[in-house]
């Protein structure tokens, strides 16, 4: 299977661990990322004010890059990129009146047809099945607990939702071919608090405080996410949860895709130096590293 | 809090003005507060969501100094659960935009900390400036 790849400013920044990860994973799953060519920033936040169709234009002009190189699938790793390229897809597939005003705004541009489909790496390995992933796992994650931590954008609106946005499943599915133990959390939908992370520290704290409670409570040795904000609000706020918090147990998070490359004994390609709470002692304990 | 009802202030511009950039029918709202008991941001709130839609439903533009509206991270959990299908975090977007379109800023980039520009994501950075500076 060869899809178009949609990286995103911080796949290629602070989440390349995030990127390296995800590309030789879903090669070893058969799946091919081609990255689009020329590829703008994805607007990072839906706008969600009905009078300005302008800030969907620069998720569609990545829109058009997929289109252009033939392909019919856009992957979108980011929980943001994701979210923002798939809601502007379903404005303009569902009003063609608004399709019309952004392409002719975008004279220079060929014009979006509407046919591309914005994918999230769950949802393409969902596609592969769990039976070829169990196969492919030579190093399965038996006894390691992981508790998913889904956050908003892949389940939120219900519209874009890669899964039931009240009871999501796909990574516990994905995690139990890996061979690993699933702790379920009744937050792993719960916001992190996103980029009030810049602003309110405190806001953030209080809830990756909460979040990361219901995961340790329930037994999780480790949390796994799929957004790089989630991911920093999680692990390196930590930093500030132990400073409000004191005595707040510690917790490693890792991206799912760090987990699906350990698991296909593709560990090498894992790099843990970016992380606030260091997972390799914990993975060389069990003999996953 | 005392407040002041009147016709007219249902059928102000303020509340026209909510209704179009939201694109939101606010009337639809029966209070039931399941959206504030979805949010995971309350105990930051001086006004919980229900109270704000109230509040513009009634015309009262302080909903408009509410702390709700900045803390409102747009995680869409109160639009999964409204029974009457209305999303309000795009009522707490309009609310927002209200201030942002008069060029008035909620964030000074200038007071991030050296520490946290060095290990921010970008996606933090961007997100909050859309989100927070005109």
């Amino acid at each position: 299977m060869k899809l178009a790849y949609y990286p995103g400013c911080t796949l290629k920044g602070r989440a390349r661990n995030f990127e390296e990860t995800l590309v030789v994973s879903s090669s070893a799953l058969g799946v091919e990322l081609e990255e689009l060519p020329k590829w703008s920033c994805c607007g990072t936040v839906c706008s969600l004010a009905s009078d300005d169709l302008m800030r969907q234009l620069a998720p569609i002009r990545n829109l058009i890059r997929t289109q252009e190189m033939g392909s019919d699938g856009l992957v979108a790793p980011c929980a943001m990129c994701y979210n923002t390229m798939k809601r502007a897809n379903l404005l303009v597939k569902g009003d063609r009146e608004k399709l019309e005003t952004v392409n002719e705004f975008m004279d220079r541009e060929v014009d979006y047809d509407g046919t591309v489909e914005v994918l999230h790496p769950l949802q393409v390995f969902g596609s592969i099945g769990m039976h070829p992933v169990r196969k492919k796992a030579s190093r399965p994650l038996t006894g390691l607990k992981i508790s998913p931590y889904y956050g908003c954008l892949l389940i939120r609106p219900s519209a874009v939702a890669i899964d039931d946005p009240r009871n999501p499943r796909v990574m516990e599915l994905l995690l139990e071919a890996l061979g690993a133990e699933v702790v379920d959390s009744p937050l792993k939908a719960f916001c992190c608090g996103a980029y009030l992370t810049i602003n309110r520290k405190d806001a953030v704290a209080n809830m990756a405080h909460k979040i990361i409670a219901a995961a340790t409570t329930r037994g999780a040795d480790v949390m796994t996410t799929s957004c790089p904000l989630c991911f920093f609000n999680l692990d390196s706020r930590q930093e500030e949860v132990q400073a409000r918090y004191p005595g707040a147990t510690r917790i490693p998070i890792l991206y799912f895709t760090q987990l699906v490359a350990l698991a296909l004994d593709l560990g090498d390609s894992c790099d843990f130096t970016d992380h606030y709470m260091d997972p390799r002692p914990l993975l060389e304990e069990r003999e996953l590293l | 809090m005392s407040i002041t009802l009147s016709s007219e202030k249902i059928r102000s511009r303020f509340v026209r003005k909510v209704e179009e950039i939201s694109g939101e029918k606010i009337f639809l709202c029966y209070q039931c507060g399941k959206c504030s008991s979805a949010c995971p941001s309350t105990d930051q709130m001086d006004l919980l969501p229900n109270q704000i839609i109230r509040l513009v439903q009634l015309g009262q533009e302080e909903a408009l100094s509410s702390k709700m509206i900045w803390v409102c991270t747009a995680c869409l959990a109160c639009g999964v659960e409204c029974p009457k299908g209305i999303d309000i975090a795009n009522l707490a977007e309009a609310l927002r935009l209200m201030h942002l379109r008069k060029n008035l800023d909620h964030l000074d980039l200038n007071t991030i900390s050296k520490e946290d520009l060095e290990r921010l994501p970008a996606i933090a950075l961007v997100g909050s400036s859309r989100k927070f500076t005109a």
